[in-house]
């Protein structure tokens, strides 16, 4: 029988290696049967787990406390399903928008491969120790992914975001020694049962250290500098990949070790992260409703609805907001690769990625607009999207719990979305005489952005499924 | 003081020195090195307090050596990034963010 767990950290490290041995810009067609296959295990994944709890591995027949064991429940099956679920089709857009020699595409297939295998290595590691190791390949390879454009903007983009990442892992690893040196181990059900709110001061210092780096690399305000820049200066499809999946990994760490290991002390904490994700969400939306570049203004955007990730810790208490909190990383996730997509067409359509520069452009890419308009509806919160369904758990959760401010935050929030959303949709159904520069597009670029807009909508129905998953 | 606890003190010290090298210096390939001397320190936090009664534990030494194996890749990452710069713009120092 094939072991979906195993595979799912095979495969796309096989795809990558060969991708890399057939030479510069190949691949793509290696990926994406590879990709496919990897939705079909994440599926199965899934299934296994909503039947029958938690998917086991030990690596190489050496168990902990030596060897390296690997765990799948319900919360990282569902972002297995998620990281393929966007990849897939980004992997398809990615075909169609890296022309043959286009120097920014030369190495994106081996460098998609290799972050996919650190990402699904990271969602089913159960150990801080293997976390950090996969937290590293995730943060060299989408550095990698920034620096692929070659431009002097890319360049400094990777060398800002390499030194960012490479000080929360740091933190994070410091952490982590600070832990072993008090208990002896690393990994997180032993751990467990020994971290107690009692523990010394050195675990506690340990504990803040490791959210600390974490949160500078979920670019949690006020430690978002990095993130413009990098998500905006990179080619659309590499923008897609970070913004949907590379920040959620380390919000993913934060969540288990609040539900896991650290959970005797993390909660003293809960109310500073919500500030700081409430700042977040002011901050990010500010930023872009007055950003001049389209990818800016989408970028900024993620900075705001990575805030709304910070909101439910003071609820976690409750058991609506976990699935909140997933249900938002995957509104977000689709919503944000279908507009960075989505931005992609417009910015090759328009031959510039100013918004000033869209006036007009809804005539001749009316689906792009389309899948722009549906992203944006899932970032307002608008029904029936996903988005809408994150929104009102975390407003349901707050107020049961009596903290109505985080209720008002969260509408703030999706008012301020529609802002940033219809400054762009008003451009581009402006009247304009049509530009010489218009080039055509492929039309696979236009529908792939499409598919991911939609299915960010369409999650919201079948919203029950993927909640039922995540408490498993 | 035991032993263990002064490696772990020095560890803690240099930690910080690099991350201050990092934070605070512009010279790229300086803040390259001070990105090591952080790594360094967490590596010898990770020795250091995981001895007991002096016998050393193998487990930190194993995940050191996998700890070195990550920070050689990134070293060698941002010094090809650093000379990839250079070769653009002929400074070592990042150019301001040209969007803000």
């Amino acid at each position: 029988m094939i072991d979906s767990l195993v595979w799912l950290l095979l495969l796309p490290l096989a795809w990558a290696t060969l991708a890399f041995v057939l030479g510069p810009g190949r691949g793509a067609w290696l990926a994406i049967a590879g990709l496919a296959a990897q939705f079909a295990l994440a599926v199965d994944l899934a299934r296994k787990v909503a039947a029958g709890g938690v998917a086991a591995h030990v690596v190489g027949g050496w168990g902990a406390p030596l060897g390296i064991d690997l765990a799948a429940d319900g919360l990282s099956a569902a972002m297995l399903l998620l990281t393929q679920g966007v990849a897939l089709p980004l992997a398809i857009h990615a075909r169609a928008y890296f022309k043959a020699g286009d120097p920014a595409g030369v190495w994106f297939w081996p460098l998609l491969g290799f972050l996919l295998s650190g990402l699904n290595a990271l969602f089913v590691s159960a150990d801080l120790f293997n976390l950090y190791v996969t937290l590293e390949l995730v943060g060299l390879a989408a550095v990698g992914l920034v620096a692929a454009g070659g431009g002097t903007q890319q360049v400094a983009a990777a060398l800002r975001y390499l030194f960012a990442t490479l000080l929360g892992s740091g933190a994070y690893l410091l952490g982590v020694a600070l832990l072993y040196g008090a208990y002896g181990t690393v990994s997180s059900a032993t751990l467990l049962p020994l971290v107690t709110a009692e523990a010394p001061r050195l675990v506690w210092i340990a504990a803040g250290l490791m959210v600390t780096g974490l949160l500078l690399k979920t670019a949690l305000f006020p430690f978002h500098f990095w993130l413009p820049p990098a998500h905006g200066g990179a080619p659309a499809p590499v923008s897609a990949l970070l913004s949907a999946l590379v920040v959620k990994a380390s919000f993913y760490l934060i969540l288990r070790l609040w539900l896991g290991p650290l959970q005797a002390l993390l909660p003293s904490f809960a109310w500073l992260l919500a500030l700081l994700g409430a700042a977040a969400i002011f901050w990010g939306s500010w930023q872009a409703i007055r950003a001049v570049k389209v990818k800016r203004l989408i970028a900024y955007s993620t900075v705001a609805q990575l805030g709304y990730l910070f909101l439910i810790f003071p609820l976690l208490p409750a058991p609506g907001a976990l699935q909140a909190g997933v249900m938002q990383v995957f509104a977000h996730g689709l919503a944000k690769a279908g507009m960075f997509a989505a931005a992609g067409v417009m910015i090759k359509a328009t031959g510039q990625d100013t918004v000033a520069g869209l006036a007009g452009a809804v005539e001749r890419l009316p689906v792009t607009f389309f899948a722009f308009g549906l992203a944006g509806m899932t970032l307002m919160g608008l029904p029936p999207s996903s988005g809408f369904l994150a929104k009102w758990q975390i407003i349901d959760a707050a107020l049961a719990q009596g903290h109505w401010v985080i209720a008002v935050v969260a509408l703030a929030g999706g008012l301020l979305a529609a802002v940033y959303v219809f400054r762009v949709l008003r451009q581009a159904f402006l009247q304009a005489p049509a530009p010489d520069t218009a080039t055509a597009v492929p039309r696979t670029l236009e529908w792939t952005a499409f598919a991911l807009a939609a299915a960010s909508v369409l999650l919201g129905l079948r919203g029950v499924e993927l909640m039922q998953l995540v408490t498993m | 003081m035991t032993s263990g606890l002064l490696f772990a003190l020095v560890g803690a010290a240099l930690f910080a020195l690099g991350v201050a090298g990092v934070v605070l210096i512009d010279h790229l390939l300086r803040r390259i090195l001070a990105f090591n001397l952080m790594g360094s320190g967490a590596f010898l936090v990770l020795v250091g307090l995981a001895q007991r009664n002096g016998v050393p534990d193998p487990v930190p030494q194993a995940m050191v050596l996998t700890g070195i194996v990550v920070a050689v890749a990134a070293t060698a990452l941002a010094l090809a990034l650093t000379r990839k710069l250079h070769a653009l713009t002929g400074r070592l120092e990042l150019p301001e963010d040209a969007d803000d």
